[in-house]
């Protein structure tokens, strides 16, 4: 029995679908099976992220609606073969599926792969309902920004209501220049405010870019530093202990004598 | 140049950060409690209602608002006085005069 675990954020644009496809991507390098699951309804996006959007003929609708056998719905990802995405619709919208639908169809996916990630639509109306419906996890994406901070807490105040197993954070692009400057809220700032376990931290990172344009998640270059971070939260998703990356290099005067003459 | 000194030395003028943070604890203490704005002009309305029994107050000056202190959260009226008043209607008088 495979899980399930939600990715959802309160505001939008903080990175939700480039961390469930990065996190897949990860989670599937890493030997397990993987499938995505495109709940955006209307707003069709992680197609694109992963490189898949040519390949799609049937979608989530079709499998709910029985117009299509599950297998035929999900897309085999182009890079690696234990990996899978079942796009969502375009044409309609997000009260298309209903709560039991979705916990039907997850308890149909989590049968066979090892996770089953859920690309949340943005917000708390009823797409972000019927996409937690099935789900026993949630990862909180938030940047390190007043709006997205406070749309995470409205969101894990109504995750805990759902009584799901307390939600893990994902501070996305985080600027550690701006951190040591004090011109940006820290790690720390933001769990204290937020009160839930951190289960990563995602620099700000051009490549993210890059590989959004190519559709080959970052993760999968060695090179960026985004795609190691999202590497890391894949191992912790498995159950590894993996320690976290030291974003601040201090602030004793010899640190920052270093930083000043380019060491730090 | 100055301020980069001051920074370079920790002495940091207030840094957008903490300002970040102060609001967002602000913000979350109205939110997580369930609390518009719309509600505490009302209580506010009806506190001056009530205060202007006993006293004159400058209700031009009234603020009301909640705050977060560690755990629990209070709610901070702050009501400047004008005036005591000498004579006050008690609870028993105005429901004899009722």
């Amino acid at each position: 029995m495979g899980e399930v675990i939600v990715i959802t954020s309160g505001k939008g644009g903080v990175g939700k679908t480039t961390t469930t496809a990065n996190l897949g991507t990860g989670l599937a390098s890493l030997g397990k099976k993987v499938v995505l699951v495109d709940t955006d309804i209307g707003l069709r996006n992680l197609d694109v992220v992963m490189g898949l959007e040519n390949r799609i003929v049937y979608d989530l609708l079709d499998v709910v609606e029985g117009r299509c056998r599950l297998k035929q719905a999900l897309i085999k990802d182009k890079r690696l073969d234990n990996l899978y995405l079942l796009p969502a619709n375009q044409t309609r919208d997000k009260t298309a599926v209903s709560r039991q639908q979705m916990i039907d169809l997850t308890a149909q996916l989590r049968e066979e792969y090892d996770f089953v990630l859920i690309d949340c639509p943005a917000g708390i109306e009823m797409g972000f309902k019927n996409a937690i419906a099935g789900a026993e996890k949630a990862l909180v994406v938030t940047t390190p920004e007043v709006a997205a901070v406070r749309d995470a807490d409205r969101i894990i105040g109504l995750l805990e209501a759902a009584e799901m197993e307390p939600p893990r954070l994902i501070i996305n692009r985080l600027r550690p220049d701006m951190v040591r400057r004090g011109d940006m809220m820290d790690i720390e700032d933001m769990l204290e405010i937020l009160a839930i376990d951190l289960i990563g931290v995602v620099p700000e990172d051009e490549y993210i870019v890059i590989s959004t344009n190519r559709g080959e998640p970052a993760v999968l270059d060695k090179h960026s530093r985004a795609g190691q971070a999202y590497r890391n939260i894949a191992r912790r998703l498995t159950g590894e202990e993996v320690p976290f990356l030291n974003w601040d290099a201090g602030n004793g005067i010899m640190a920052r004598l270093r930083r000043l003459i380019g060491l730090g | 140049m100055l301020e980069f000194l001051l920074r370079f030395f920790g002495r940091e003028t207030t840094s957008s950060k903490k300002i970040a943070k102060e609001r967002l604890r602000l913000v979350l203490v109205h939110d997580r409690a369930g609390v518009s704005p719309h509600l505490l002009e009302a209580l506010k309305n009806d506190l001056i209602k009530v205060i202007s029994e006993y006293m004159d107050i400058d209700t031009a000056g009234l603020e009301v608002s909640l705050n977060q202190e560690n755990d629990s959260v209070a709610l901070v009226a702050n009501i400047p006085i004008l005036r005591v008043k000498r004579t006050f209607k008690t609870g028993t008088e105005t429901a004899a005069k009722a």
